[in-house]
């Protein structure tokens, strides 16, 4: 088993954000947690994580009051197996609309990760969120956890 | 992975790869049969197609908007036009496009070909799908082969095909398609052969046209017909028919047209060559061991087989087999203009001068018995008007899905209903009739006092002018008192026509005029340019009968509310005399008779929305998020306003949400006040999803209890460009 370096964790996110589709966003309104799930992208050097809502949802509102967020991606199966296979990473970091320049590169790439929800991402109505990331907590092996900061 | 086969390649094992009309052409092949130069793309093209450009899960996304059942044949055909729309904006990944580009340049390098579907369902199933997908003739270019290979791929999700799986038990999710591509053979005459009558077993039948079978097959152009023995191979008959029409070959495509002179008279097959062509059907008969119908053209003298399938899966063997009804959906060019001909030349017309006879007639002077009779009378007249709404109203609704079908697929616009644009604006009815109480609501907004008479109800107080116009409003649209009362009080009543102009008076909003035109403009030049030089008047025909056709769909409405109108007129005139004279004693019997009238129209009874206007309990089930189908684009958010019966509608208020089961054509003074537009009634189509758009609302149709879940005063936003309406609540 490779030595969990910092190369090694960048190693294991990318593989993980590339394998999976969905990601549950933590948001909260009047200090009460709201979950949702979202299909995400991740920046190639990982310090940004991208999802789009719908501006009539409850998190894109709750975002607009409480800017801190966290994130949880995993590769479990519903398989029990996936007690000491399957690899959590919980993401903690702050979001805000992405309105500049870098958009629609952005949501090229979104879409080509996620071709069917083109006309969700496009639309109008719809934002594209970039979450700026502080810390990923790793788990594996069960409870094998490594914190790391892609800005320290 | 082969994605495709030359027909001399084919084993056995590829049948379901390549589906019952393409394995047959193997066989005749390999068996000496002459056909056209002949290859076959397989299933593993159509499915690396759809895997490599992520429409897998994007049809399926669109498939499951809501449960296929409740889904109105409207909103069916909309779901199928995004997916067509899919299919037209995605290329062939370079590979796949490289895989077939290769084959397909060495073989029909510049020759025309027809690209033809070939469904291994229709195998699995022992069910005709004939005619429910697509085929195309004459296709010139290996670019356009290619876009035409997904066009037949596409025509696997029409709203037919998707129709009729369902009803069969298909799997509509593991529906697959193959493709034919073939020499075009342009022959100087064609037709059928069933080596058995469908109608008698010991005879076969051949048909027969001039120029190409396209037209005899669709059936409109009728054939010469001989009926044969099948023992003794005699020819028993000749049916010659009027040859008036033949299908010819153009530039691009075949067109229907007028038959030579020369070759009016003259029967497409001489003896000997009808022999020929049962000879032919009888040796394909052999070899399959069962009853043929077979496809067939002659070139050159050169007898040429184009297409042989079994008798046995054709629909005659299946009395339930509803495919021809599925096909019916869908009406031709030819059809739709003699229908708009008839719509318009007598028609409307006949409803405009019904509606003007009724209105003239003075219900006051009639006696009872002569009043009772009337209403009589009009209901007949309402209800067999209702019937040719139906049956022939209805179907012209196809004239704008066909241009739009023809549009997408010239455009390949990034919006399925770009097409809409070039349609609004087409001087609806319902919009002249919201622009006039645009302007009286003009002269309120300029006048205070105008203003404070009509607010208080001193209309005695009118300035004269003023007074003229009203009346030439109700003389032409009527007082608004039946639509706004839900029709239980016609009578005379300004009070439902002033509260609309105060409203109105509120917010002065038009449909947008100039700045649209001129894009609209530019869009049908765009348009005619793609649609192609040579078929530049045929392009303005579609758009021309599109326009028709979307017209129709508010005028007739309103043609027909007008004849309601005097209907509950009538009937307004028996209550009103029932009701006087409840305290009278009776004497000559006229008011039973009256009271009988009355009892049989149940007019009266307010049709009604589903759902309460009491507030659900905070503990209930509530909707959050309920998704429905883009008809309006746009997004708005404030209060709901749920119209669940007309008399709900004096309390609608500027700027509110218009929440109904259906825009009545009849109710649409409210939608220029509304800020959008919620319908149960699905469509992109359908009446309320027009003025929506001419009004340039949000609109979302296609939420199945939107009266139910959503409540007058609910905070609501209606996202129009996905079809998602989101309740905040309070």
């Amino acid at each position: 088993m490779p030595i969990d370096d910092t190369e090694v964790i960048r190693a294991r996110l990318q593989q993980l954000f590339a394998t999976q589709q969905l990601a549950v966003v933590a948001t909260s309104s009047s200090g009460h947690p709201y979950t949702s799930l979202v299909a995400f992208v991740a920046s190639t050097d990982l310090r940004r994580l991208f999802f789009v809502t719908s501006r009539a949802t409850r998190k894109y509102a709750n975002l607009k009051g409480d800017r801190r967020v966290s994130m949880l991606i995993n590769s479990s199966t519903n398989k029990n197996s996936d007690f000491h296979q399957a690899v959590a990473v919980t993401v903690v970091g702050v979001a805000e609309e992405d309105t500049g320049e870098k958009r629609q590169a952005t949501l090229a790439a979104y879409v080509t990760k996620h071709p069917y929800l083109e006309e969700f991402a496009l639309s109008p109505s719809c934002a594209l969120i970039c979450v700026q990331v502080r810390s990923y907590v790793l788990v594996r092996n069960f409870q094998h956890v490594m914190e790391w900061h892609p800005d320290p | 992975m082969n994605l495709i086969l030359d027909p001399a390649d084919v084993q056995p094992a590829d049948r379901p790869r390549i589906g019952g009309k393409g394995y047959t052409l193997a066989i005749l092949t390999r068996q000496g049969f002459t056909i056209p130069d002949t290859v076959l793309i397989t299933t593993d093209a159509y499915r690396q197609y759809l895997q490599k450009s992520g429409l897998q899960e994007r049809i399926q996304l669109e498939l499951h908007r809501k449960d296929f059942s409740d889904m109105r044949w409207e909103e069916v055909w909309d779901c199928t036009a995004r997916i067509r729309s899919l299919f037209l904006k995605k290329p062939l990944s370079d590979q796949l496009e490289a895989s077939l580009r290769e084959t397909l340049q060495r073989r029909f390098a510049n020759q025309p070909v027809a690209v033809r579907s070939s469904a291994p369902e229709e195998d699995d199933a022992c069910a005709s799908f004939a005619g429910l997908h697509e085929s195309f003739v004459n296709v010139r270019g290996i670019d356009d082969i290619l876009r035409h290979i997904r066009l037949v791929w596409a025509s696997l999700w029409s709203d037919a095909a998707l129709l009729y799986r369902q009803e069969i038990g298909l799997t509509i999710e593991h529906s697959t398609m193959a493709v034919v591509v073939q020499a075009a053979v342009f022959g100087h005459c064609s037709g059928v052969a069933f080596t058995r009558s469908p109608t008698n077993e010991a005879q076969a039948v051949i048909e027969a046209v001039h120029g190409l079978n396209q037209g005899l097959v669709d059936g409109t152009v009728e054939p010469d017909r001989w009926t044969i023995d099948r023992r003794s191979r005699k020819v028993l008959s000749h049916r010659p028919v009027e040859r008036r029409l033949w299908a010819a070959v153009q530039d691009r495509g075949i067109a229907l047209g007028r038959l030579p002179d020369k070759l009016v008279s003259h029967p497409p097959l001489e003896q000997s060559q009808v022999t020929a062509v049962y000879e032919l059907a009888c040796r394909a008969e052999a070899f399959f061991d069962a009853p043929q119908d077979v496809e067939w053209t002659f070139r050159n003298d050169r007898l040429i087989l184009l297409q042989s399938r079994p008798i046995t899966t054709s629909s005659s063997a299946h009395p339930e087999d509803k495919r021809g009804w599925y096909l019916s959906l869908h009406r031709s060019f030819d059809n739709l203009k003699l229908l708009r001909q008839r719509i318009e030349t007598e028609l409307i017309p006949e409803m405009i001068r019904c509606a003007a006879e009724l209105a003239g007639m003075d219900l006051a002077t009639l006696t009872d018995a002569d009043l009772a009779a009337e209403v009589h009378r009009r209901l007949e007249i309402n209800h067999n008007w209702v019937n040719v709404y139906w049956s022939e109203f209805i179907p012209f609704a196809h004239g704008m899905r066909l241009f739009g079908q023809v549009y997408n697929q010239a455009m390949a616009p990034d919006d399925p209903y770009e097409f809409v644009d070039l349609l609004v604006h087409s001087d609806l009815a319902s919009v002249d009739r919201n622009q006039r109480l645009s302007q009286l609501a003009g002269e309120v907004a300029g006048d205070p006092k105008l203003a404070g008479l009509l607010r208080t109800g001193d209309l005695k107080g009118l300035p004269a002018g003023f007074r003229q116009q009203i009346d030439a409003f109700i003389e032409t649209y009527g007082d608004l008192s039946c639509t706004m009362t839900g029709g239980t009080n016609c009578a005379e009543d300004l009070q439902p026509l002033i509260h609309v102009i105060l409203q109105y008076a509120t917010v002065l909003k038009h449909p947008p005029e100039n700045s649209r035109q001129e894009t609209t403009a530019e869009r049908v030049e765009r348009f005619l340019d793609a649609y192609g030089d040579g078929d530049r008047e045929k392009g303005l025909e579609l758009l021309e009968l599109a326009r028709a056709s979307y017209r129709l769909r508010d005028d007739d409405n309103i043609h027909l509310g007008r004849i309601e109108a005097q209907l509950l007129a009538a009937v307004q005139e028996a209550n009103r005399r029932i009701s006087e004279s409840a305290d009278e004693p009776e004497t000559d019997g006229g008011r039973q008779v009256l009271q009988a009238a009355v009892a049989e129209i149940h007019l009266l009874q307010e049709p009604t929305a589903a759902g309460s206007d009491e507030k659900h309990p905070l503990s209930a089930l509530r909707a959050r998020q309920l998704t429905g189908q883009p008809a309006g684009p746009g997004v708005a958010r404030g209060r709901a306003r749920v119209i669940r019966r007309h008399s709900d509608l004096p309390g609608f208020k500027n700027g509110e949400l218009l929440i109904c089961d259906a825009v009545d054509p009849n109710m649409t003074f409210v939608v220029p006040l509304a800020a959008g537009v919620v319908e149960r009634r699905g469509g992109m189509l359908i009446h309320g999803a027009i003025i929506a758009r001419e009004y340039g609302l949000p609109c979302v149709t296609g939420i199945p209890d939107a009266t139910s879940l959503i409540q007058t005063g609910d905070t609501v936003t209606v996202d129009g460009y996905l079809g998602i309406v989101t309740v905040h609540g309070d």
